[in-house]
């Protein structure tokens, strides 16, 4: 069963081939049977998921007609949406207990949609970093390799699925987290353009860039996915953005003959590494036997992209995180004695040292005095890129780029070295900064490891992206390979 | 104090505005709520959870743009003013700092009968912190997040006043406007309107200001004026003495009228402002200002010249009545009505309502009199159905009972007595029955005329027409003095 797509599993549900119990029953055997490999899960409560899977098997007895397709099918959310049937923690020692009152607004609409909450998984620790290293419940490992990593910071989402634990996870991607990590374990994940999913009930990392997404096998299963978890939410969000069509399945056959292709210049031509660069063009090659057009582009400000970003991200992340004070909810240090004390012995004894760092960097970026050097000119370059992509958008309808650097790295590669940690970031990045949806996709192995594809698109052009994408998933298998060991 | 100083005030006053939930939540915003009763889990700032403006809260700055003459902005922006305290959940307030609504404007005010221009800096909105109660356990803090997001209109004044006085007139037109506006209930017991007062002294009107001191949260106007006296004496004894004023922010303390260190300049909050994130710009377009300038009600200023022109009030009397919500309305609902001239209307409002307002310290609009009994009750004194005194007398019944004047006047009897045949005869009654003073008044001394007028009120028990009275009796002894034999 867990071999197949979402897609597929939507299939033998609504057929009653399987039920929803035995579909349920059977992941959860898998979490229980390799969850200690990889350590992607980090809260289940059998009882509770089984009890859902019960609930729409009991509708779908008497009437399975007015039933989504997602009816019945375990969605694993990353620990920074707020969910009420299991703890929300960000992987912080912060949030330790803390039980939300509230379902997100993405998790309400799979609630209703009626997929079965299927628990939390591991991330780095308020989604800050791209290994999933920073994480009170430890590392998650790459199910294609257990001694690397499996990217971040929805690195727990990504190894999840490649182990088959889960046919859906929720991610969040600020400066890549659904990407990269799709891209390190082999699977199918979408950023939607900043606005699509309410970001009500998303633990706030930096709140400009913070997207939520969905990640699974194929570009179909995102498509089907996020027509579920999209809306419209102002009386929640005011950074949602209504949408003129919540289908993103309705398009997904239709040919991509003629469509132009952009290949950005400064991401091919300095591959630093010939496997991934071997994977590129193979892929572009196949997409070219669809009809596509290639034309070169250039998007000559990007190179300015990390320093921006990480400016801009940890600014917000400093303003966002003062709230875990140990004061309301959340970890109180038991070295309080008075209100500073409580404040800083709280917050020293909860974060962990990416966290700290971050704070502490975005705290003085945005202090009296600096604050025009450094968080006003980062929001001058997010401008200057956001230009790029709208001169390009002139000649292309999707632009194609390597989601990462390099293939998945081996866990403590770079956890001495938070620049290099953060140059890996450097293709998913500026996609962030201008807001645009972005998909990453398998295509091929290199070092013995997945290699990902991104397909990024105009602002609010999800559809062309996830054709795009599954048509090249028509033609090619590379996103239904499964690690061996978890095959 | 030795010497004569010259005093510069500017002052931040933070207006409690009336919308109905909180400025970025949906929580109620009524005052009294048990402690937390009114906090969502946006004003606990719950993980997850963001920021929803309230439009209303922004219309009702614009009202207040609109009657200060400032200037609308066409974007705004919302801004993150970051510290910690434990009533402040999210760690950070969100306030206008780099794109506030209002920009400019003015308050003008009378000091001493003196007319002066306060012109506004700029006003912005921002959200309420809750409140600690230091007084909950020995060991504990207690915090209460109802008052947490509470929207606020800060006003921030240049540094125009020149006196104590002035700053209290600046603060009690403002008082009255926003009242008048229906944006702030005024209530400062309640802390609805809160100043911050900012005062530096210098030695002579064209000196360079001096090192300015900070007085925060003062609830009234008396201890605006106290705070500002007790400082302006605390700041020229420093500089006598050979001192500097050091810029620190202090605190009025209303049980010895002084005023406390609460931090210094070095502790002074990095308060690292940067936009907030969660709001995106906000642009505000010329329809919607249009739109809320319809519904304006009308400035206290146009109303005064409203009442100058076309009522031909005296300047003092369409001064006050248009300065006051409660009078200003009675005035305009009852002048349609055309039951009395404008001139008796003021005289009533000013006169027989205002005091029986501040005698028994019921409002207009908590009393039991309606606009259409006092309306009545004015038709009959200009159409001269009962004496303007008696109509006094049946005022304050009405006030205290509700009842309608006909009903009292009926029942006390106090119809006035204008028919003519009626009060002949009385004259004729009153001269007989006074031959002697008669006799005197044919031999000349015509200040008898007196005598006999308060003859015939007292016989006609108060009720008869004044007027008609003098006028009959004149025609009556002019045509004796004729017969005179």
């Amino acid at each position: 069963m867990h071999t197949k797509t979402l897609k597929a599993l939507s299939e033998l549900l609504k057929d009653r081939t399987i039920s929803s119990r035995e579909l349920t029953q059977h992941y959860l055997d898998r979490i229980d049977q390799n969850n200690d490999l990889i350590n992607a899960v980090v809260h289940i409560d059998h009882k509770s998921c089984l009890q859902a899977a019960d609930a729409v098997d009991q509708r779908r007895a008497v009437d399975g007609s007015n039933l989504s397709d997602l009816a019945g099918i375990p969605l694993m959310n990353k620990d920074i949406f707020c969910t009420t049937t299991e703890p929300t923690t960000c992987a912080s020692k912060a949030l330790q207990g803390y039980i939300s009152p509230f379902d997100a607004t993405i998790i309400k609409n799979c609630r209703d949609a009626g997929m079965v909450m299927f628990g939390k998984c591991n991330m780095d620790e308020f989604a800050m970093g791209g290994s999933n290293e920073n994480s009170f419940y430890g590392p998650t490992k790459n199910p294609w390799n257990l001694s690397h990593v499996p990217g971040g910071s929805s690195g727990g989402s990504a190894a999840a699925v490649a182990a088959r634990l889960t046919p859906a996870v929720t991610g969040t991607d600020t400066g890549g987290s659904i990407r990269q990590p799709s891209a390190f374990c082999g699977i199918t994940g979408i950023k939607p353009s900043y606005g699509v999913i309410s970001r009500y009930g998303v633990v706030a990392f930096a709140s400009s860039l913070d997207q939520a997404g969905p990640m699974a096998c194929s570009a179909e299963d995102c498509a089907m996915l996020l027509s579920q978890m999209a809306s419209y939410d102002p009386s929640h969000d005011m950074t949602s953005v209504r949408q003129a069509d919540y289908d993103y399945t309705s398009n997904l056959n239709d040919s991509i003959r003629g469509l132009r292709v952009g290949l950005p210049k400064e991401y091919f031509d300095h591959f630093s590494d010939a496997g991934i660069e071997k994977c590129m063009q193979a892929a572009i090659d196949e997409l070219k036997k669809l009809g596509v057009e290639c034309v070169e582009i250039s998007l000559p400000d990007v190179k300015h992209c990390i320093s921006a970003y990480y400016t801009i991200a940890p600014c917000e992340a400093s303003s966002n995180l003062a709230r875990f004070d140990g004061n309301i909810y959340g970890y109180r240090s038991p070295n309080s004695r008075d209100i500073n004390s409580m404040y800083s012995a709280s917050r020293s004894e909860a974060f962990g040292n990416e966290v700290k760092r971050r704070i502490v960097m975005g705290t003085y970026a945005l202090s009296s005095g600096y604050s025009n050097d450094y968080y006003s000119k980062a929001q001058n370059i997010r401008n200057l890129i956001r230009h790029d992509f709208d001169e390009a958008w002139q000649k292309v309808d999707v632009i194609l780029a390597p989601t990462t650097p390099s293939v998945a790295f081996k866990i403590d590669q770079f956890c001495n070295d938070p620049i290099k940690m953060y140059q890996q970031d450097v293709f998913t990045i500026p996609v962030n900064l201008a807001e645009l949806p972005a998909l990453s996709m398998p295509v091929g192995f290199a070092h013995q490891m997945p290699v990902g594809m991104q397909i990024i698109g105009p602002k609010w052009q999800e559809k062309r992206i996830l054709n795009c994408a599954h048509q090249f998933q028509t033609i090619t298998d590379w996103h239904l390979r499964i690690p061996e060991q978890f095959a | 104090m030795s010497k004569q100083w010259h005093v510069v005030i500017g002052l931040e006053v933070h207006a409690q505005l009336t919308t109905k939930t909180k400025l970025f939540s949906e929580s109620a915003t009524l005052y009294g709520a048990s402690p937390n009763d009114q906090a969502n889990f946006v004003d606990c700032a719950l993980p997850g959870t963001l920021p929803v403006l309230n439009r209303e809260a922004l219309y009702q700055a614009i009202r207040f743009g609109l009657a200060t003459n400032s200037e609308v902005q066409k974007r705004i922006s919302f801004d993150r003013k970051n510290y910690y305290y434990p009533d402040l959940p999210k760690g950070y307030q969100i306030t206008q700092h780099y794109r506030p609504i209002l920009l400019g404007g003015y308050v003008d005010v009378n000091v001493d009968g003196e007319a002066k221009r306060i012109h506004i800096h700029h006003s912005h909105l921002e959200e309420d912190a809750g409140k600690s109660n230091h007084d909950y356990s020995k060991t504990h803090t207690g915090i209460d997040l109802n008052r947490a997001g509470m929207p606020l209109l800060e006003i921030v004044s240049q540094p125009e006043m020149r006196s104590p006085q002035e700053a209290v007139a600046y603060i009690k037109a403002l008082h009255k406007l926003i009242v008048f506006l229906d944006i702030c209930d005024g209530n400062m017991q309640e802390g609805s309107m809160r100043v911050d007062v900012n005062v530096s002294i210098r030695e002579s009107e064209t000196a360079p200001f001096g090192t300015k001191v900070e007085i925060k949260n003062i609830n009234s106007f008396k201890f605006v004026e106290k705070a500002l006296n007790y400082e302006i004496l605390r700041q020229a004894d420093i500089i006598e003495s050979g001192g500097v004023i050091q810029q620190e922010t202090r605190l009025f303390d209303e049980a010895t009228g002084t005023t406390i260190f609460m931090r210094g300049k070095e502790d002074a909050h990095d308060y690292r402002y940067h936009k907030d994130p969660d709001i995106p710009y906000i642009d505000i377009d010329e329809a919607t200002i249009d739109e809320i300038r319809q519904q304006m009600p009308e400035s206290p200023s146009d109303k005064k010249q409203r009442y100058l022109d076309v009522y031909q009030l005296s300047d003092y009397d369409a001064g006050i009545i248009s300065q006051d919500k409660a009078f200003a309305g009675l005035f305009d609902q009852i002048i349609p009505l055309k039951t009395c001239s404008a001139k008796t209307l003021a005289n009533w409002i000013l006169g027989p309502i205002a005091g029986a307002v501040n005698k028994t310290n019921i409002s207009l609009s908590q009393s039991k009199v309606s606009f259409k009994a006092i309306a009545s009750l004015l038709s009959m004194i200009d159409n001269q159905t009962i004496s303007n005194n008696n109509a006094k007398l049946v005022f304050e019944k009405m006030w205290d009972t509700g009842k309608d004047p006909q009903t009292i006047i009926r029942d006390e009897g106090l119809e006035e007595i204008s028919d003519h045949s009626a009060i002949q005869s009385m004259i004729d009654q009153v001269l007989s029955e006074n031959p002697s003073q008669l006799a005197q008044y044919k031999q000349g001394n015509t200040k008898l005329a007196g005598f006999f007028v308060g003859q015939i009120m007292k016989k006609g028990q108060g009720k008869v027409n004044p007027k008609i009275a003098n006028q009959i009796l004149q025609t009556t002894l002019k045509s004796l003095l004729d017969d005179k034999p």
